[in-house]
């Protein structure tokens, strides 16, 4: 099997407690969907189990045939599909089903990125030291998903909590973006 | 650091987004009829206003759509942002 983007960060990820339980969860399936027609957009949602969201900056969630799926909103006919791993193959085929001739996309792309699972009172706290967007409760209440920079990293924020928040981050860039959380939470921990 | 308004996603940080050049510049309606001058009047030339400037901006590391902005030159304010297909709004400088 192949080793996963942080697979050799676990223990010094797992180092962060108490500050951020940090855990990498690798290999989701993760399919980049494009579309705008709203009738394909609910068939696909349907099809799913799970609304696609229709705010901006959002996602939605839920369970169906394929488990738990989040469908992300990444622009205004732009989605990113995320499932447990493995099942990247059928749900292209189920959503390409969905999409049937309207004009649109269903692309695999769950070796871009992998995902990195922060949780912790200090969550928000610790992104703040390299990421612009407002992280406040008021601001970025759960359900929030946006892409932006974290430390020149571009990445998306899903906010799933008060103190839980899921980083997906470019395969190639993890391994930077682990090292930055290390040294973010310096601070912290010597405190702690 | 300056916060640019993206239609879509709301007040992001500038660097999240690349400059484009100016708005509302036509691609030429029969290419083929052009002089040389003609085209390099449509590639190269463009208005340089003291105040407000109808410019494209892309949303590079958020939505990474492109938009339009008129931006004051002598301050730098982005008096307003609209997206592509919509005429450029009133403003007041
Ligand atoms: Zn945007």
């Amino acid at each position: 099997m192949t080793a996963s983007p942080l697979a050799a960060w676990r223990d010094r990820l797992a180092a962060l407690a108490p500050v951020l339980d940090a855990a990498e969860q690798p290999f989701r399936s993760q399919l980049t969907v494009r579309v705008s027609d709203p009738d394909a957009i609910a068939a696909m949602g349907s099809a799913l189990g799970v609304q696609f969201p229709s705010a901006a900056c959002t996602f939605t969630s839920g369970s169906g045939r394929f488990g738990d799926v989040e469908v992300l909103w990444l622009g205004p006919d732009e989605f990113l599909v995320v499932a447990a791993p493995d099942l990247q193959i059928t749900i292209e085929e189920v959503l390409r089903g969905a999409l049937g001739t309207v004009r649109g996309s269903v692309v695999d792309t769950s070796a871009q990125r992998t995902t990195v699972v922060l949780e912790g009172p200090k969550v928000r706290d610790v992104l703040a030291h390299g990421c612009s967007v407002d992280l406040h409760p008021a601001s970025a209440p759960g359900g929030t998903c946006v892409q932006t920079l974290l430390a020149r990293t571009g990445i998306i924020l899903q906010v799933n909590g008060d103190d839980r928040v899921t980083v997906l981050v470019r395969s190639s860039f993890a391994e930077y973006l682990a090292a930055w959380l290390c040294d973010a939470c310096s601070e912290y921990l010597a405190v702690a | 650091m300056q916060l640019i308004p993206c239609p879509w996603c709301g007040p992001r940080e500038e660097a999240e987004f690349h400059y484009g050049g100016q708005a509302h510049v036509a691609y030429p309606e029969d290419p083929s009829a052009l002089t040389d001058e003609e085209w390099a009047q449509y590639v190269f030339f463009r208005e340089n206003p003291s105040g407000p400037f109808a410019e494209r901006w892309s949303h590079n590391a958020g939505c990474r759509r492109w938009f339009n902005a008129v931006r004051d030159t002598r301050t730098h304010d982005l008096l307003a942002v609209y997206r592509v297909g919509e005429p450029m709004p009133e403003v007041i400088a």
